[in-house]
């Protein structure tokens, strides 16, 4: 377990090491003069050339990489030229926005997938199967923003029941959490589409198999079988997919933060587009791809935790 | 002859009507597209203006049917490109092996950390955003796909007996890749595009809606829907159809690409 763990880890860190460079090098390498995107076409030579000091511009690539993963890793992200204060401050600021945000789109992804997915299985080839199938088929068609849409449409628009975007702020709780309400839905709908399926099509192999009939002739329930054997052992690309749906969740925020405006990471990525702020729009990428990197280490991990007979293969 | 599967049959009719549309947008459409009619705006559907007009008195079939067009078109070049670097890369891959494999393949996980959404925001921070842009980023993203699938599609072909029988004949690797592997890996390949060619309509809607896509007064599904958040209050039919073409395409693409799988490779066949 200990190699296995070490093995892992070196192999995490030295990804998110290529993904910074490969970030690094994005919005670094390529043409274009940063100063003259953030002055104009109209600024002087000598503010130019100011500007390219004081940003470290004319430094060599090299040093200007790893003083920005040295700095990034003390948490010092450069100082965002449009909001004129340190890039780490606005993104702390933010945060909470967006990790909640996620968190409770993962959690409605769950709470409607595992469920629906077992139902299908156990109904197999039975109305109720048919119904998962053909909503779930729907659901991954149905882009999230489109969704959003719809949701607002009917729920703040014709029935007026919430808000149709826009954070009031956690000083009211309850105004708080109902704009989040929809937002959660959105995310939460349409990735529960794809893990619906997968839980669905896992459930059914495990439920070919031996242990599950003598589980069965032993006397128990279908009911207990099914979320006692039948589950658990389903669970390997159960949790591969979950984990990639992380990540898919981490980034659906972005949209799903503009379409409602709720100030998060997301929001602020597209703010920093529009003003042409290259260091914070190179930070939150940065942490957006770290985030799915992260998410998909854990899942390594989680794995061996489910079925340790996946360590000798690794 | 056998039954073809439903989604086969369903998914072509769908790709046949988008594509369709596409196609019939080139040479004609209800009403000239971009023709504003300020007068005429929120018009309901009538016998001139099937669907009714927009806030600008556009028709907005005309301007569906442009979507579909710019919608194909963007995916078509997206995953033609990305897809047969990705695939040449897999060959190349699968074909030499050793350290160019490893490296092919690390580069494939690696890129699996940048979604659509990310690389594209990237590319609309330093060279601002347009369609092109967006073309890029969903083109790039299907590399590491296709690399995955041809290379493992081709690792397959590499142990049958007939490229044991070319190589024992003296045939070169590439050669080798082109005449025997290439040809064997098509259904797969073929099979991952269609369904790859969903994925790009729907990344297509979601850059331009979010402002990094088609910029105006160009038509685009994902762009008529971010116009039509605004006024919801006041034309909320604007935002339904914009969105069913979507999901129509979307759909259409995905059951074409699991009905073929299903044809082309039984054993994929998932229980159904």
């Amino acid at each position: 377990m200990g190699l296995f763990l070490l093995r892992r880890t070196i192999g995490f860190v030295l990804t998110l090491f290529v993904v910074s460079i490969v970030v690094f090098a994005a919005m670094n390498i390529l043409p274009g003069d940063p100063a003259l995107t953030i002055l104009g076409l109209d600024a002087s030579d000598d503010a130019l050339e100011a500007l390219r000091r004081q940003l470290g511009l004319n430094e060599p690539l090299v040093t200007r990489y790893f003083a920005w993963v040295g700095n990034a890793l003390q948490g010092d992200f450069g100082t965002s030229h449009s909001f004129r204060v340190p890039v780490s401050a606005l993104i702390a600021e933010r945060l909470p926005m967006t990790i909640s945000l996620a968190l409770a789109g993962m959690t409605m992804t769950l709470l409607i997938a595992l469920p629906a997915g077992i139902l299908a299985a156990s109904k197999h080839r039975k109305p109720a199967d048919w119904g998962v199938m053909f909503i779930s088929q729907l659901g991954i068609a149905v882009p999230a923003f489109w969704l959003s849409i719809l949701l607002v449409i009917l729920f703040a628009v014709k029935l007026r029941w919430l808000p149709p975007g826009h954070f009031p702020g956690w000083s009211d709780p309850v105004a708080a959490i109902r704009a989040l309400i929809l937002p959660t839905v959105a995310l939460g709908l349409v990735q529960s589409s794809v893990l619906a399926r997968v839980t669905r099509s896992s459930a059914l192999e495990v439920m070919r198999l031996d242990f599950v009939r003598t589980a069965r002739a032993t006397g128990l329930s279908r009911r207990r079988v099914l979320w006692r054997h039948v589950l658990p052992n389903a669970l390997v690309p159960i949790v591969t997919i979950v984990g990639m749906q992380f990540a898919a969740v981490v980034t659906g925020t972005i949209v799903i933060e503009n379409v409602f405006s709720l100030p998060g990471l997301g929001r602020l990525v597209f703010q920093s587009i529009s003003n042409r702020d290259l260091p914070t729009v190179q930070a939150l990428v940065m942490m957006f791809a770290g985030i799915v990197v992260t998410a998909n280490f854990i899942v390594d991990l989680l794995y061996v935790m489910i079925d340790p007979r996946l360590k000798a293969r690794t | 002859m056998r039954r073809l599967p439903a989604n086969l049959l369903i998914g072509g009719v769908l790709v046949a009507l988008v594509v369709g549309f596409a196609a019939l947008s080139l040479v004609w459409t209800p009403h000239p597209e971009g023709l504003l009619n300020i007068r005429g705006k929120f018009a309901p559907p009538s016998a001139t203006y099937w669907l009714g007009t927009d806030q600008l008195g556009r028709d907005l079939v005309t301007q569906l049917m442009a979507g579909a067009r710019n919608s194909m078109t963007v995916a078509l070049v997206a995953v033609l490109l990305g897809g047969s670097i990705g695939t040449l890369l897999g060959l190349l891959a699968s074909a030499i092996g050793g350290w160019v494999e490893d490296l092919v393949m690390r580069f494939a996980d690696i890129s699996f950390a940048f979604p659509t959404l990310l690389f594209a925001i990237m590319l609309a921070a330093v060279f601002g955003p347009s369609l092109q842009n967006a073309v890029l980023a969903i083109a790039f993203i299907n590399i590491p796909v296709f690399a995955r699938v041809s290379r493992a599609a081709a690792n397959q072909i590499w142990t049958r007996e007939y490229v044991f029988a070319a190589r024992a004949a003296g045939m070169g690797r590439f050669a080798i890749s082109r005449d025997h592997i290439l040809p064997n890996i098509a259904a797969p390949v073929i099979v991952q595009a269609t369904i790859e060619f969903a994925v790009a309509i729907l990344a297509e809607a979601a850059l331009s809606y979010l402002g990094l896509g088609a910029q105006p007064p160009a038509s685009s599904w994902g762009r008529m829907l971010s116009e039509a958040q605004t006024l919801l209050y006041l034309a909320p039919q604007l935002a339904i159809w914009p969105g069913l073409c979507i999901v129509a395409a979307v759909l259409g693409f995905g059951l074409l690409g699991d009905g073929l799988r299903d044809i082309t490779d039984p054993r994929l066949a998932r229980e159904r």
